[in-house]
Order: C-alpha cells, then structure tokens, then sequence
C-alpha cells in the first residue's frame, strides 16, 4: 500500500514539524489482552457496593422495570452502529423509529410536535428556555425554585453564555411553587418564559392554576412545564391540559439504565407555534418517487451545519439510541402496562410516606399531592441519618439539604415498582433506631 | 424568466419595483434558483422601521438558508402571508405572486444605490 | 387493526398495529388511579396502543432490517470515524455494577465508577497533551459550547470583557460558528489559502485585542495537516487570545502530535468518533473537554478529585476518589449528574485494549488506508488536493458533473445500492460537489479496494448512462424521498384518529 501511496514508511505519512512532534512518553492506561479487561473491570465493578444497596434514590434518575426485549432489540448491531439517518434510504428504520419517539411524547405531553431527543431533562430546560428567548426576544427567564437544582444549574450556565439573567420564583409552604408571587412576577413582561416542574423536586404536583395561567399570557410570557419523571405522564393530567407550551424533560424512566448518571435522554416538544424554533433533528414523513411512504430528517435548515453562526442551538448529536431503547419500553409496556407501572409507584411511594411517618421524630414535610417521592423531614441533620442507614445498607434517599438550606433535615425519598414491602419495613426500622438514638442522645 | 426591465435590483438579489412612495420587494429568478425549493420565508413584522441593505428575513429552502437584505429603508406596510402555506410561489413565480414585503419608502434617493436591469444581468452571469 | 400486509416495503407504525388488551404482563395489575389521587389531577385518557411482546419484537426487528450500520458494511463516512465497535466496550458497560448505580450513590460506594472515570480522564490529558479533561460534556458540540463558555469567564475575570470575536476557518464543522454564537461571540470566517490550510497571513488580518478564540481542527476537514499550527497558535497568543482544537479529527493524529503540544489552550473530544462508542443512530455522543494548566479552574461542575491512599495494585488504585462541586471558578455544570458514564466505560474499554502504542497504530493505519484510498479515487475522480493527507480526503465531482450532469449526490446514492454508505456530502463548503472520505483503521485491504472499484465503475456509468444514476438508489426499501414535500407539510408525528390527543 505504501508503493501505491508513493511513500517509503508510515513515518513519511505522518510527518509533522520537529516543533510540535510528540516526544514525551504518553501515560496511558497498558494495553492488556481482552480476557484481562473484563477482569480489570470486574475489579472496578466489585468497587461499587452501593448498587447493592437497598435504594431510595430518586431525584432526577429513577429505577424502573426494563423488560429484557428491550436489549435484545436495542442491542441489535443495525441500530447499535447506524449513524445520523442522513441517507434516508438506507436508514429507513431508524427514522421511523425516531419519528414514532416524535409521537409517542407528543401523546405523553399532549403538545403538537417533538423533537429527536437532547442531551438530558436539564439541557432540555436550557433548549427550551432558548427558544422563548427567541419567540420574543425578551432577555430574562423565570424559573421556580422548585425545579431539579441540577437543571436550574444547567439553565444558569447556558443563561450566562448568553447574558440572560435567570430570577427563581419561591416556595409555598405546602411544597408546590408559590404562584402568586409567579403571577407578580411575570406581571413585568420582562420574562421570555416561566418554567414549572411537574412532580417538583420534592415529588409534589406543582401546576399552574386558571389564575396564573391568565397572567401568563396577559404578559405574553411562554409557559414551559418541566418533567423529570417521565412515568409521570402516564398517569397525571398532561401539561398541555394546564397551559404548557413548551414541554421538557428527561425520558430515562423509560427503560434507560441509571448508569451513574447517563446516557440519558432529553426530550423537548412545543405547541406548533414553535415549530421553526424547536432545535435538533425532527424526522418528518414523506414519500419517495414511487409514493411509498418514507421518513426524512426535515425541517434542517433551522440547524447547525446549515444556519451555522444563525442557529439558536449548536446541537448535532442528540441521543438517539437513548430515544429509541424508550421507544421500546412504550411500545412493550404500552397503555395499560404504563397505567400498571405508575399506580405502583403511586402505591409505594403511599406505603412508604405511611411507614416513615408512623416513625416518633419523622415526618412528611409537605402536604402537596405526590407522585412516587416524598421529602421525609426526620428533625436532625439529614445527612447525618443517611450516612447511619448507609452503614445498614440502605441508600435512604437524596439530602435535600444540599441545595435548599431551610431543608437540610429533610431526605427525599423514592418508591418505585422495584421497591419492595420489605425494602420499605427494613428502612423503617432502621430509621426508627437512628432517629431514637439521636433523640436519646 | 426574462429579467424584468421596469425593477431595480440588489447586489444580494433582491429586486424592488416602485410605485410612488411605495415599494415592493422580492428575490430575483437566479435567487431562487440557486436556493432550490424554497420550503418557508421568515418576513418581518408590519410596521417595523427598516434600514436598506439591512437583514429583514430569511428564505430557507430545503438545504439552505439566506438572509434577506432589503434594497430600500422605510416602514414595512404589508408582508406576503399566502407564503406561508405556498412558499412556491416564491419558486414560481419569483417577480409575481412570489412578492415578499411592501415598504413605504422612507428616502427616495436611496434607489441611487441599487442595480439597473443590464447592471444586475452582469452581475448574475460573472 | 389494519389489514395485515406481506409487502415488504412497508411498515406500519407501532401505533396502527396495536389493539387495548393485547397487553404484557410485566408487572401485577395496578388499582385504579383514581384511589390515589383526586380526579382533577389525573389524565383522562391515555391513547397509546397496547402491543404484544411477539408483535413488539417484529416490528422492531424489522425495523432494523431497514436500517444501515457499520456492522452491514464499509461506512466511509468522512468526519464521523466509522470504525468497528468492539462488542467487549459494550459488555463493559452493560456490568449490573456500571448499569444499575445511581449517580446520587455516596462516593465511598462508588469508587469504582470514578476510578473509572479517572482512569480515563489522565489516560486522554497524557494522549492530547492537556492539563485535565472534564467528562461532563454529552457531545462534541456540548464540549465547544463548554470550551467557548471557560474563555467566555476566563476573559471576564480578567477584565478583558471587549474580546467578543471567534475566528474559524471557512472549512470549520457548523457546530463551531453555532457554539460561538451561543455564546454571544461574533464569528469571523478566515478564507483558507490555495493549499486549503489556515494561512499565517489571512489570521494576521482579523487578530486584534478583540479577538478571544481561534476554533480549529488539525487535521481540518479536508484531511489536511496544518503545519503552521505553531505559529498560527503563537500569533493568536500574541494577541492575547485563546486556542480552541476540535478534535473531531482526532483519530488522525494519536501517538503522533498532541494539541497541548500544538499551542492549543482547550479542546474537545468525540468518543463516539475516536473512541468507539457506537453512534447508535445520532447519538448518544460523549464530549470530554481538555484545557490548559490555567483553565483548570473553569472546568464543569463536578471534577473527580483523587486523593492519595494506601491502597496497592495498579497507580489509580493507590487513591481515594470523590465528586468535587467546590468549584467556585467553574463555568458550572454542563447537564444534569457527571458524565455519560456508560460512554466512559466504553471509551476506557478500548484505551485498556490499545495502550499507548495500540492507539498510535490506530492512528497510523487510518492514515494509511485514507492515502490508500486518495491516490486510487484520483485515478478517476478530481481530487483538489493531490497531497499526502491524513484519516480522510476530499473528492470532487464538479468536474464530472460539468461534462455528464451527474452530481456528488447521484455517486453517493448509487453507492447505497452497493451496500455500502455514501461518504459525507457537501462539506466543507469550500470544495464544490464535495464528498469526504474517511476509511477509517479497522478496513480490511480487500475492503477498501472493493469501495475503489465499485466507485470507478459508477464513475464510468456516470460517463456512459447519467439517467440510471439520477434514478439511484434503487434496491433499497425506498428511493429517493421527497425532501420539499417533507419540509413544506411538516408531518412530524402520527394523530389518533379520534378527538384531540390532549387528555
């Protein structure tokens, strides 16, 4: 090959000034036969006890049933190693996989169209705050204090490469958002949008009421309702049902591993009002020369590689195969299995608020409608507790502490499908002895 | 398509027919031509104050975008809405029903900056 | 249900197959909503098909029998580094103990998970020659964003707050220009010279004290090597201002040159590209962003801090490992939780199954076969730049397409007939009819030399039957599709055929 090229050696091909030639000796993890990979992982893998664990862990990633079709489909070398269907041709079944992602959130949200997925829940909020930014070119955005801290973060960074300003509306008492002073807020008619979660951080249903909703749109400000737990959407009235939008959020609940935190999937779908703005692939349907149907990414020029310096995101790679393994679960579990899986979660989470409050010292600190969390407030350092029931064996859930100071002796608590009755008796026991103990003390 | 011998026109395209203190704007035939299909036209709002040569818009076609730059400044008095569910018209008939925006013209002179029909046709051949 | 059809062309959606009843029992049959929660707050109705696991599956593997991947066939997607995915990465990062933790796990139950992560972080800063890489990032184009946002701060706590000018070449991948601008940056586009390369010169023109960082990508998306990288990158320090390396281009240079080596101050990462993850359809990508010993602080929001220990085996078992978030420097985290960790397994998988040589061999080898595959594509397609180039190469069909009409676009669709994917298509911008070429290192000789006669043949067809090409593809499921109609009636999701879909 090298005769065909025209060259002596490798070295001719790959010749760069003396200048800039690497000379240091790289520090790289040593080459080892594959055998002796998986056993270098099994190393790491054994140094995660915590997977054991019995968990109540929620707050933005939850544990879900992922039946195993979905990794026998998911897994299929085709899907695995396709690249972006820009050759519709060849990439036929992808694209209507996308397409029927595309659908099924628009039928979860109740909006008109949806995108081929964003990076995760917060960079959706991000995404979709930038398009209220550009539908009326206002400089601020409204967020309450009740949405995931993770995604507020995320939407502070984005906001500061922009330079918007980003104001949070407080709290109510009972743990939902405090739409009055929303309502005065959002008055000024300075803000592109006001976003909402739904179930809230706290796992508490936090809509906006007939009164707030007029005073959005009398100061022509974009609603954008925010879900983290996308099971959610199975059961509780759609956003679009109280006045959202634009809707984001985080679609992991839907066969996607925990994995330590991702790869997730965002999802982000809008009133057809916003369709020119909504970032991303969309996968459209069409037909080819023949009039058979054939699906199509569509609607390119409002992207990256066409508008460039002119697109409102610079987003390219998306998170397709998170998009389609969510696809499966829908289309497995389908509406009853859905309705199925989220009055579990509805009934555990109720055994589980019922079991910690019947604990002396502990209870639930809001009084809001839940979905599958609670916040616990056990009247002592909250981390502290958790680190007790750790030494149990127990992950009790989040420190709320964390980001909300008046909060720091509350844990927030989740109960999904997987948690067991037992699960559930064996924190209450042992939260029990560490509350005592604390009180004894 | 013949160029239109009673327009003014844009180095970015443009063309502009003028009837007293009102004005017409589209893009010309070798516009639309090199964009393709054009599948939707992003217009500026009606009584917007404009600058000539300033960025009004974008036509987008199915591969492409381009910035619309008025030819003349004034106040924007009508936009094409039939655009909106016949964006071929643009494609169609790009002199015509392809219209994009009509601006009352603010200063006369400024049609001294544009392009006569021969000068344009140059322009488009180089 | 619809009329079962045998036509193998068609494939209903998932949402005309399904019938209520038909449902799997994965989990026991819940109470009914309504005793959970008051009816105002419920979903009325939820129209979404019911499935049978059996009916499931088909449909989906059918699906995939539609779809082209790299596991199909040779994939010289110039850009995008189309090589194998080694099935051991995803085994990897399919372990219950990777798959299953919560990222919320308290550090000392999850030291394995940021050991791994450490793991890989040193192993890319010693491979690229930076001080640190941040995993945040959960793509390319989110690490550019993450880069332009460090000097976005840097700058500002300098009080150098005029520098508002990112300059990229005309060659620049649109995600460049596009990151710039959501950082509120005006993006100056440089004209490459007659070789194709970043002149000295032309950035002279543009650098000044409002300059705050040159985005390139070396090699550039022409294949090319910019030997003036030196003092391209010492002129843009002069000026004050910031190098940005897009490592896109990445699998062209390892264990040969490093960017840290090169002048540049901050760069990014597609694992998904160099570092075998599967692009799985469009994503989901991993973006790790590297800078510069004093960018250090303004990485994203967490950092994984290792702390020494006593621990023994192997260095990185000799630390204590935590999630950093006291970062008061730090432009702040990029998304929700660390990284896409199962990436980061991936990724790490194949650094373990390379070492410094391998990845070095990696590089040689995709080099080789892109120079293989130029000087065979010159013998009958123009190739505008007729020099050694490094993991992909530009061809040009604009001179074919004067002399028989046949366009960048009919070669790359009859391509598809032959079972192979078509390279990248019109870009860069600066070479007409453009197609890029990137072999990639895990092509078999055989393999590429198959792609170089299957493309003289459909260049020879060019010359002799222009019509059959204008009609290609046409042994796949569908040809052409109708791209005008797609855009002009957007028709972005299927509707229930019944009353509106809000509940």
């Amino acid at each position: 090959m090298l005769d065909a090229i025209g060259v002596g050696s490798l070295d001719e091909l790959l010749a760069v000034p003396d200048a800039i030639a690497l000379k240091s000796t790289l520090d790289v993890v040593p080459a080892l036969p594959e055998y002796q990979i998986a056993r270098r992982f099994e190393h790491f893998a054994a140094k995660n006890p915590g997977v054991d664990y019995v968990s109540f862990l929620g707050a933005g990633s939850y544990r879900h049933y992922a039946p195993p079709a979905i990794a026998a489909l998911a897994m299929r070398g085709e899907f695995l190693t396709a690249y972006t269907p820009y050759q519709a041709e060849v990439s036929q079944g992808y694209l209507q996989a996308i397409y029927e992602w595309q659908t099924y959130i628009c039928l979860l949200t109740g909006m008109d169209l949806a995108n081929a997925s964003v990076y995760d829940g917060a960079t959706a909020l991000a995404e979709g705050a930038i398009v209220a930014l550009n539908a009326n070119g206002r400089k601020k955005v409204l967020v309450s204090r009740a949405v995931d801290p993770n995604y507020r973060a995320v939407l502070k960074t984005y906001c500061d490469g922009l330079d918007v300003l980003v104001d949070e509306v407080p709290l109510r008492k009972d743990g939902a958002t405090d739409l009055t002073a929303l309502a005065e807020a959002v008055a000024s008619k300075e803000y592109a949008c006001v976003a909402l979660q739904s179930p809230n951080f706290f796992g508490n249903i936090d809509v906006l009421t007939h009164v707030a909703l007029e005073a959005i749109h009398a100061s022509e400000t974009v609603p954008i309702a925010v879900v983290s737990e996308a099971l959610s959407l199975a059961a509780l009235a759609t956003p679009a049902s109280w006045g959202a939008q634009i809707v984001v959020g985080e679609a992991q609940s839907f066969g996607v591993a925990p994995a330590y935190g991702g790869p997730y999937v965002g999802f982000i779908a809008s009133t057809k009002e916003h369709m020119r703005r909504i970032p991303g692939r969309l996968v459209g349907k069409s037909v080819d020369g023949k009039d058979r149907t054939a699906y199509v990414l569509t609607l390119q020029a409002r992207e990256q590689h066409i508008r460039r310096e002119r697109a409102t995101s610079n987003i390219c790679t998306n998170q397709a195969h998170c998009a389609l393994i969510a696809t499966m679960y829908c289309a497995l579990m389908g509406k009853t299995g859905l309705r199925d899986v989220a009055a579990l979660n509805l009934e555990r989470s109720r055994e589980l608020a019922t079991a910690v409050s019947k604990i002396e010292g502990v209870d639930l600190r809001f009084t809001a409608p839940f979905f599958n969390e609670v916040t616990v407030d056990v009247h002592q350092p909250a981390r502290e507790v958790l680190a007790k029931l750790a030494e149990r064996r127990i992950l009790g859930g989040v420190d709320l502490g964390r980001w909300y100071p008046e909060l720091s002796t509350c844990i927030l608590m989740n109960a999904t499908e997987l948690t067991t009755s037992g699960d559930i008796e064996k924190l209450a026991i042992a939260l029990g002895e560490i509350v005592r103990v604390h009180a004894n003390v | 398509m013949a160029l239109p011998g009673n327009l003014l026109y844009s180095k970015e395209h443009e063309w502009l027919k003028v009837d007293g203190d009102t004005a017409t704007i589209g893009i010309t035939d070798y516009a639309q031509n090199s964009l393709g299909d054009i599948v939707y036209v992003e217009l500026p709002r009606v009584g917007k104050q404009i600058e000539q040569f300033g960025n009004i818009g974008v036509v987008e076609s199915v591969k492409a975008v381009s910035d619309l730059f008025t030819p003349i400044g004034g106040e924007v008095t009508e936009v094409n809405g039939a655009l909106d569910a016949d964006p071929a018209a643009v494609n169609r008939d790009p002199y015509g029903a392809g219209w994009l925006v009509k601006v009352r013209i603010k200063d006369p002179n400024e049609k001294n900056n544009l392009l006569s029909p021969d000068e344009y046709e140059k322009l488009a051949h180089d | 249900m619809s009329t079962p059809t045998y036509d193998r062309t068609a494939s209903p959606l998932i949402f005309e197959l399904g019938q209520t009843g038909r449902a799997n029992r994965y989990v026991e049959e819940g109470r009914p909503l309504g005793q959970f929660l008051p009816h105002n707050l419920l979903r009325d109705e939820l129209p979404l098909p019911d499935n049978s696991e059996l009916d499931v599956v088909r449909h989906f593997t059918k699906l995939s029998q539609r779809t082209f991947g790299i596991d199909l066939g040779f994939y010289p997607l110039g850009s995008c580094t189309m090589k194998y995915n080694p099935r051991v990465n995803d085994a990897m990062a399919g372990k219950r103990e990777f798959a299953q933790l919560h990222p919320y796990t308290p550090d000392e139950l999850a030291q394995g998970a940021l050991q791994v992560m450490y793991e890989l972080e040193r192993s890319l800063a010693s491979l690229f020659g930076m001080a640190a890489f941040s995993l945040n990032p959960a793509a390319g184009a989110h690490a550019e964003l993450a880069a332009l946002l460090i000097a976005k701060k840097y700058f500002k706590d300098r009080g150098e707050t005029r520098r508002d000018k990112v300059i990229v070449p005309d060659t620049a991948h649109g995600t460049n220009p596009a990151s710039a601008a959501m950082c509120g940056f005006k993006v100056i586009s440089l004209p490459s010279d007659e070789r194709g390369r970043v002149s000295v010169d032309e950035i002279q023109k543009v650098l000044g004290p409002d300059t705050a960082v040159c985005m390139m990508t070396n090699p550039n998306t022409l294949g090319l090597f910019e030997d003036h990288i030196a003092e391209i990158a010492a002129a843009v320090h002069d000026v004050g201002g910031l190098m940005y390396y897009d490592g896109a281009n990445a699998n062209a240079i390892m264990g040969n040159v490093r960017p840290g080596d090169m002048g540049f101050d901050l760069m990014h990462l597609n694992t998904h590209k160099t570092f075998t993850i599967p692009h799985g359809g469009g994503g989901a990508g991993h973006g790790p962003v590297g800078v510069a010993a004093h960018l250090v602080e303004y990485l994203p929001t967490p950092v994984v801090r290792a702390v020494p220990n006593n621990g023994t085996g192997a260095p990185s078992d000799g630390f204590t490992f935590s999630l950093d978030f006291n970062r008061p420097k730090s432009i702040g985290p990029m998304r929700s939780f660390w990284s896409n960790f199962a990436h980061a397994v991936r990724a790490l998988a194949y650094i373990y199954a390379n070492g410094a040589d391998g990845l070095k061999r990696v590089s040689q080898l995709a080099v080789l076969n892109a120079n293989y595959v130029r000087v065979k594509v010159a013998e009958f397609l123009e190739t505008p730049y007729p020099e050694i180039c490094r993991h992909e190469f530009v061809a040009s069909a604009q001179e074919l397409k004067k002399e028989t009409g046949v366009k960048a676009l009919d070669l790359a669709k009859a391509l598809l007939d032959h079972g192979m994917m078509a390279p990248t298509m019109y870009f860069p911008l600066i070479v007409p009819e453009c197609l890029m070429i990137e072999p990639t290192e895990t092509e078999s000789k055989e393999t590429l030399d198959y792609f170089i006669e299957v493309l003289r043949d459909i260049v020879k067809q060019a010359k002799t039957n222009p019509e059959e090409l204008a009609a290609a593809p046409v042994t796949t499921v569908v040809g052409r599709v109708d791209e005008t109609r797609a855009a002009r009636q957007p028709d972005l999701r299927w509707e229930p055929p019944s009353l509106s879909s809000r509940a």
